[in-house]
């Protein structure tokens, strides 16, 4: 029972990110709404693993967390990249 | 005993509930990209444990409880590490665009 309804909670959780996602006015709210989605959905992993007695679903949430966290790192990384070129393109 | 741990697993599911709806709702509702983060990141650790430690009390002595450690402890790596960088690029971008 507990289960469905935590399921049920992180489903809204995920659409509320999303909304901030789409409405983000800088591309960082958006970074950081992509980034609590993904988490969200590890957990919506793991409690839908133990919901359907289905415990290999716990693997898919593992590789699930590493995928985001290095997505993240790397869009970062590319904005910051992006600026400085524009940077030194403005400037030459 | 035994009656006690479905009480705990399903107290903590609870809390863990509560803290995330909490932290989205900061994210969707704040006005600035610096409090959103903040929102984001206060509840993200606490209720992500909180979530995973009650899976673990349901899960008993098994592989799944090694994994869901396995989850918990590189969430807790990642979030901090993910917050900061996230905060880091922000300011930056905020410091520039002063300018």
């Amino acid at each position: 029972m507990m289960l469905a309804a935590t399921a049920i909670t992180l489903l809204v959780v995920m659409a509320m990110a999303i909304a901030r996602a789409i409405a983000g006015p800088t591309v960082f709210d958006r970074v950081l709404a992509v980034n609590l989605f993904g988490t969200k959905t590890v957990l919506l992993i793991a409690v839908l693993g133990f919901l359907f007695g289905r415990p290999e679903f716990l693997d898919i949430a593992l590789v699930y967390a590493l995928m985001n966290f290095i997505s993240v790192i790397a869009l970062l990384r590319y904005f910051e990249h992006v600026e400085k070129l524009e940077q030194g393109g403005s400037s030459q | 005993m035994s009656d006690v741990i479905p009480f705990i697993s399903t107290a903590l599911l609870c809390f863990g509930c509560f803290f995330i709806f909490t932290g989205a709702l900061g994210v969707l509702r704040f006005p600035d990209t610096l409090s959103r983060m903040h929102a984001a990141g206060v509840t993200e650790t606490l209720a992500t444990t909180a979530l995973l430690v009650g899976l673990m009390l349901l899960a008993g002595w098994s592989l799944v409880l090694l994994k869901l450690c396995m989850i918990l402890l590189f969430l807790l790596f990642t979030s901090p590490t993910a917050s900061y960088a996230l905060a880091k690029a922000t300011w930056r971008h905020q410091q520039k665009s002063e300018k």
